[in-house]
């Protein structure tokens, strides 16, 4: 690629341990956010709308499920996956959403418990971007504790009948096709619910004032009839839905790197060249310090996600490890966006920089795919044996 | 049709170009290498040139630079590769910092010629790096071929291409014989992002190796120099009452206006 005009912080030469190739996946991503994300980015979080437009241009430069194999996706290892989640994020979390709800939540669960019709189906698809889907566990009452969930399928002969409500679903409105978390006689499992289909809606939730250029919707399932071979037949219990989590998280922990990324990068180009007191602000020592401690929660962050792609490329991540990594960066990458706004001042609360959208984009990282307190508590299980969920 | 596209590895356009201590090389501390923007712009259009022809056409990519590190040419034989060309042939040059463009047009025309058949080289107007502008017209004396420079579109129909440069104030269009070289300005083509299956696919194509005597250096630099710090601004007023000031002393100071 030729270069273009982003330079990530990488303050401990993270790049001399990437491949070629990883390097390579990186820098075309790059460049996609810089000229395809960023110049338009801005209006679509004013009039809360989702850039449609890009999502077949996702699918061709191989974005959607890139790090899953054969069905026309990309086949790229975990760490590059990481990175172009990375770059998406310095864009816009809304953006890096879409892509990681598609891959981790929507792709994975069809390729790891679908039936092969129902794999060769969708897919390509949904690789290719000419299809887009949603991922439908929480409900208005059952946020963090899923298992409560209240939704409900019935088989009679070859039939199912679905009802129930979900509620903050990413790309719902936008979705060809639902992948739908319900109770069932056989405990919960899994189910295609396709635009469509009679007593289906999901019409989205108005107001956000976080990750507003991301469709977030309501998914309403009013006696919805669905073919026997509509459930995905190796979901098995809440374990499968908290596995696809595990995948999704995972690229959030990276996200958090690029979010972080564009926000040091914008306070320190802004406060070396706003004066105030006769020279630039970043002159002064507590703005320094807070540079300074931006710096390290992103330095950190991204040492923490280089070494979970290793790992996860090895089979060796655990569920506790991406906690840490969603927990922590996210964590970080809320607090930089904090400082970051406020380095910038009155400018700081306007859509014209980048800080502001950051800022407010990361409550929703914060709370969604298991909030912070619940990342806590999985790593307080594994340190001390004890679960103190309930 | 085989085309052949000419590329360097230069410090990406986000890079602070820092001279070393000795004054004699650029510091390489946290330096990053890319395809120029020129260059990339050839590629593309190497590559888009290659697709609308029907039949058996290839691109080769021909790159001469440092064999490892940051600066390896291979990588962006790569990068070339990932966007869709056949084929890299890559020029081991032991010392690219201090080799005179005659010596790489030679070590080009050498490997071009090694290709057998070819129609039509393409170049980046120059390198973003040191700014000859020389690499591609000389190549084209070495290879007794036509040169057109700044080409802003390119067309091929049988033996001809048709190249519409960008010069002073006009544009011209000139219909040129094949084979011949061609270096591209920024509008040739829209730079193409490598998809992630190519990038994977890339790691599968061929880059052959093409071993050149180097010659003596025709010239030696001697010394780099920073250019001299901007002076600070001067500010002549504020608002609507400061223009005529502000215009006058461009046309008299800075001498920017001239009416
Ligand atoms: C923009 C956005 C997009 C989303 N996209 C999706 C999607 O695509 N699919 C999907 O299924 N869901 C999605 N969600 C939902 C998200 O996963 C839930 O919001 C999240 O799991 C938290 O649930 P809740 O909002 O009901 O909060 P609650 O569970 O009610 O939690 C409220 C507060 O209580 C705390 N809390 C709860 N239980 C405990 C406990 N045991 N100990 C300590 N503290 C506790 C929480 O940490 C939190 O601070 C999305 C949410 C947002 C905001």
């Amino acid at each position: 690629m030729a270069g273009h005009a982003f330079r990530g912080e990488d303050f401990f030469s993270l790049d001399d341990l990437l491949s070629d190739e990883e390097r390579a996946v990186r820098d075309a991503a790059r460049a996609f956010v810089s000229d395809k994300i960023i110049p338009i980015v801005e209006k679509h979080h004013r009039n809360a709308t989702f850039p449609t437009e890009l999502i077949p241009q996702f699918g061709e430069m191989g974005f959607l499920g890139a790090n899953l194999h054969g069905y026309d996706c990309a086949g790229v290892n975990n760490v590059a996956y990481g990175l172009i989640m990375q770059e998406l994020e310095r864009g816009d979390s809304g953006v890096r959403s879409y892509c990681s709800v598609k891959g981790g939540l929507v792709m994975y669960p069809i390729f790891s418990f679908g039936s092969e019709k129902q794999k060769d189906h969708w897919l390509p698809l949904l690789a290719k971007g000419q299809k887009t889907g949603c991922f439908g566990l929480s409900e208005p009452d059952h946020g963090s504790d899923p298992a409560g969930m209240e939704t409900k399928a019935e088989l009679k002969g070859d039939t199912w009948t679905l009802n129930g409500a979900k509620r903050w679903i990413t790309n719902g409105t936008i979705a060809d096709v639902a992948v739908v978390w319900a109770r069932t006689k056989e405990g919960i499992r899994g189910f295609l619910v396709e635009k469509g289909m009679k007593g289906y809606s999901a019409p989205p939730i108005e107001g956000k004032f976080s990750l507003r250029a991301s469709v977030t919707s309501e998914l309403v399932f009013e006696d919805v009839k669905l073919p026997k071979d509509a459930v995905l037949p190796k979901a098995d219990g809440l374990k499968a839905p908290l596995m696809c989590l595990t995948q999704a998280r995972y690229g959030i922990a990276w996200g958090a790197v690029g979010s972080m990324m564009a926000v040091l990068d914008e306070a320190v180009h802004y406060t070396k060249s706003r004066v105030q007191f006769g020279k630039p602000i970043a002159s002064f020592q507590l703005v320094q310090e807070k540079l300074v401690e931006m710096h390290t929660m992103l330095t950190h962050a991204q040492l923490t996600c280089l070494r979970m792609g290793r790992m996860k490329d090895e089979n060796k991540l655990k569920p506790h490890h991406v906690s840490f990594g969603k927990r922590n960066n996210v964590r970080s990458a809320r607090e930089v966006a904090k400082l970051g706004r406020e380095l910038l001042g009155a400018n700081g609360i306007c859509d014209e920089y980048q800080v502001g959208r950051h800022m407010c984009n990361m409550e929703s990282v914060y709370t969604y795919e298991g909030t912070h307190e619940i990342h806590t508590l999985v790593l307080g299980e594994h340190l001390t044996g004890i679960a103190a969920y309930k | 049709m085989q085309i052949i596209v000419c590329v360097k590895a230069v410090p990406d356009t986000a890079t602070r170009i820092k001279i070393a201590s000795n004054g004699q090389k650029i510091d390489q501390e946290g330096v990053k290498y890319a395809l120029g923007p020129y260059d990339a712009r050839a590629c593309a259009k190497a590559i888009e040139l290659r697709d609308a022809i029907k039949g058996d056409s290839k691109v080769i990519a021909i790159a001469s630079g440092f064999s490892d590190g940051e600066r390896d040419a291979k990588k962006r034989l790569k990068d070339v590769l990932a966007l869709g060309a056949d084929k890299g042939v890559f020029i081991a040059d032991p010392d690219p910092e201090h080799r005179d463009p005659l010596s790489v047009a030679q070590a080009l025309a050498a490997a071009i010629k090694a290709q057998g058949k070819w129609d039509l080289v393409l170049f980046g107007r120059q390198a973003v790096d040191d700014q000859n502008l020389a690499v591609g017209p000389m190549t084209a004396a070495l290879l007794g071929v036509a040169c057109v420079t700044d080409a802003v579109a390119l067309e091929v129909t049988g033996d001809k291409a048709v190249v519409t440069r960008a010069a002073e104030s006009r544009t011209e269009t000139i219909e040129v014989k094949l084979p011949a070289c061609v270096t591209a300005q920024r509008d040739l083509a829209e730079e193409k992002y490598p998809k992630l299956k190519d990038i994977l696919g890339a790691g599968k194509k061929p880059i052959e190796t093409f071993a050149f005597a180097w010659p003596a250096p025709a010239w030696e630099v001697k010394k780099l120099s920073a250019p001299p710090p901007r002076q600070a601004g001067k500010i002549v007023g504020e608002g609507p009452d400061a223009v005529p000031k502000l215009l006058e002393l461009l046309q008299s100071e800075a001498k920017a206006l001239t009416f």
